[in-house]
């Protein structure tokens, strides 16, 4: 008898499996998140483009989920699926890749994507460090961490990134992390559903070469810090600086309606071949 | 009748013009001196027909959206300047290792470093060879005339979706501010080369196929073959590889898909050169000069004849070599240190003399320096 067929095998580039994600790493979680969201909400991958960067964070889809997938250059992502989404705005483009590529190389790219309000689904998966390049200071690292390029700890403070691209302009952003699986789906779900820019800063792990620097040896030992660091958006509110300052504040941080970019360059289009056709009868 | 339609035109909006009539539908950019005019062309034509215009946050930002939409199955363009194309070429590599059509227009200007905005130079002509790391051949041509501006714009996104390959249009800031009265080309005149999709079904497409041409069919994004691209190197299913076998292969197809086709892409211009014994060779705004100054040469009764590389990249190493075969000396006049000039020494046989005329102060090469330069060395 052959093995029973997971029902969302057809999501996955079976062919390429299993995934090549050290053990305990969040990217696997985070794959798997994102696969339940687009069969929960029936997006059909075909109708999918999922764009990338350079980092253990931009594999989650390239090559792994099966819709159109872009492996593009470190830090550009946005930038590539800018492209796409202008000339297919039919098209759910979404972006997955690290906080180094997102926020530390591609931060411009990520600012000006927020505030055109483009809809792009950008998802950010934030392990505080350069993973894929062996564990270098990220602009995510929180202060004093020893990392391979901060031998005497971090002396920089971290980005809050979704609090940045909330100020940018972006229509949806959320924090979670990987302890949350089910809340993260519901935002991605809800995140891949907007029609402007939405992002979450998904906080994830990387037990090799995070975690030997801070004491977590497992992925396990991770979400159970997670699990005792996250406060809620509406709780933070009523922290002070102090307070917050080694929690992660999970949650909706906004969620409106604003003009999105590609629709909107459409509509000028669409009334400038009106107007010539126009000018070109009369 | 109406005559055809002649308009006055400076090159910059040459390219706009030739770009639109080739099919281009996507630009993105950042303005730059000396190419700023591109865009504002761009971004008043495009909506008209139904193209998508974006100014982006930098130049690495809009040549990743130019292979975005062309990845998405639209013929796309940007244009810049040293500085710009400087920061582009990271993603022009990733163009080519996922040979994806595009082209860049590079409006020459003074370097290195932001150098010259306003002045002409032709000193990017080696890095639209060699820009990006790694190994890789590439299409560059330069056109010498706003008319010439329109068919070479038009033959770049020939050769890019033939090839699928970038094209790199090299203009200096003369010919992109030059105006000139041309008459553009009617619908039908010029030919158009569209892109060749896969005909079977996704689950038989094998993106990177070896294939006789080593051209494949490319499907638009979203089409549904659910398609796999990487800048990584990958084997013929699109997949990240490290393995020898598959890897020299893949660059072996990026060099000889263009490299077994000199012959279609170089382009040629040639006067007076039958019985010639002495040749000019040049490019871009220095040809006109160099023909002038042959067509004066020729009046005084000196064997003088001019070529123009209207295509320099890949080098036109045979058809220089044809040509030059019975003069006993060249001169290379360009706006750089000998760019060009290099590649002419290597390619023709030792006896043949190579002189050079090289101007990189930010003027022009007039046809009298030229003719100064002949006098010195017949
Ligand atoms: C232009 C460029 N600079 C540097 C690199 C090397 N590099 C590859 S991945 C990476 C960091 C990745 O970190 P992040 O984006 O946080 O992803 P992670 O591996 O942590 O998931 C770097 C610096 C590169 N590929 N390209
Ligand atoms: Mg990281």
């Amino acid at each position: 008898m052959s093995e029973p067929r997971h029902r969302l095998m057809d999501y996955v580039r079976e062919e390429i499996m299993p995934h090549r994600f050290c053990v305990g790493c969040g990217c696997g979680t985070i794959l798997n998140v994102f696969t339940h969201a687009v069969a929960e909400i029936d997006l059909d991958p075909a109708r999918m483009v999922c764009v990338s960067g350079i980092g253990c964070s931009s594999w989650i889809p390239s090559p792994y989920f099966k819709a159109d997938t872009l492996h593009t250059t470190h830090g550009r992502p946005i930038a590539f699926a800018t492209g796409v989404k202008v000339m297919r705005p039919d098209l759910k483009v979404v972006v997955i890749a690290g906080d180094g590529d997102v926020s530390g190389i591609g931060g411009n790219h990520l600012i000006h994507a927020a505030r055109r309000n483009i809809g792009l689904s950008v998802f950010m998966v934030n392990n505080g460090i350069y993973g894929m390049t062996g564990g270098q200071v990220a602009p995510t690292t929180p202060e004093d961490v020893k990392t391979s390029t901060t031998p005497h700890g971090n002396i920089e403070p971290p980005f809050k990134v979704a609090d940045l691209v909330m100020a940018a302009g972006a229509s949806y952003v959320a924090r979670w992390t990987t302890y949350h699986v089910f809340q993260l789906r519901r935002a991605m779900e809800h995140a891949l559903n907007k029609e402007g820019f939405s992002f979450i800063e998904i906080v994830s792990q990387c037990p090799d070469y995070f975690g030997r620097r801070v004491g977590l040896r497992t992925g396990v030992d991770f979400l159970q810090k997670f699990k005792g660091q996250s406060v809620r958006v509406k709780k933070a509110e009523t922290m002070t600086e102090e307070e917050l300052a080694d929690k992660i504040v999970v949650g909706q941080l906004c969620d409106r309606d604003r003009p999105e970019f590609s629709s909107r360059l459409h509509r000028v289009t669409a009334e400038q071949v009106e107007l010539i056709k126009k000018e070109r009868a009369g | 009748m109406p005559d055809k339609k002649r308009v006055l035109m400076q090159g910059n909006h040459a390219c706009v013009a030739g770009a639109i009539y080739a099919g281009m539908r996507f630009y993105a950019g950042y303005p730059i001196t000396p190419s700023t005019e591109v865009a504002e062309g761009c971004a008043r034509r495009l909506p008209e027909i139904g193209g998508r215009f974006i100014q982006m946050e930098d130049e690495i930002g809009s040549i990743a959206a130019v292979i975005g939409a062309s990845v998405a199955g639209l013929k796309s363009m940007t244009a810049t300047s040293g500085p710009g194309y400087s920061l582009m070429v990271e993603n022009i590599g990733y163009a080519y290792m996922t040979e994806t059509p595009c082209v860049i227009i590079n409006v020459q200007r003074g370097g290195p470093s932001t150098g010259l905005p306003t002045k002409v130079s032709q000193s990017d002509t080696m890095q639209a060879r060699w820009g990006t790391h790694g190994d890789y051949t590439a299409i560059a041509v330069a056109p010498s005339s706003v008319a010439e501006t329109v068919t070479e714009t038009i033959r770049a996104f020939n050769l890019s979706e033939r090839f699928r390959t970038p094209v790199t249009l090299l203009l200096d800031e003369v010919i992109g501010h030059m105006r000139e009265i041309i008459t553009l080309p009617e619908p039908g005149e010029c030919e158009v080369v569209e892109r060749v999709k896969p005909t079977c079904p996704p689950e038989q497409f094998i993106p990177f196929e070896m294939t006789e041409s080593l051209v494949n069919p490319m499907p638009a994004y979203g089409e549904g073959y659910r398609n796999v691209i990487t800048g990584l190197t990958h084997d013929t299913m699109g997949f990240t590889t490290n393995k020898p076998v598959e890897i020299a292969p893949k660059l072996d197809k990026l060099r000889n898909k263009i490299m077994r086709h000199v012959d279609e892409i170089t382009r040629l211009r040639t006067e007076f050169i039958d019985d010639a014994e002495i040749l000019f060779i040049s490019y871009g705004s220095v040809a006109r000069a160099a023909f002038q100054a042959a067509k004066i040469a020729r009046e005084a009764g000196a064997k003088v004849g001019a070529i123009q590389l209207q295509s320099i990249w890949p080098f036109p190493d045979k058809e220089l070599m044809e040509l030059c075969a019975r003069c006993r000396k060249v001169i290379v006049g360009e706006l750089n240190m000998g760019q060009v000039a290099i590649e002419v020494e290597r390619v023709l046989p030792r006896d043949t003399e190579v002189h050079t005329l090289l101007r990189y102060d930010g003027e022009i090469l007039t046809p009298m320096q030229l003719l100064e330069k002949l006098d010195e060395v017949l």
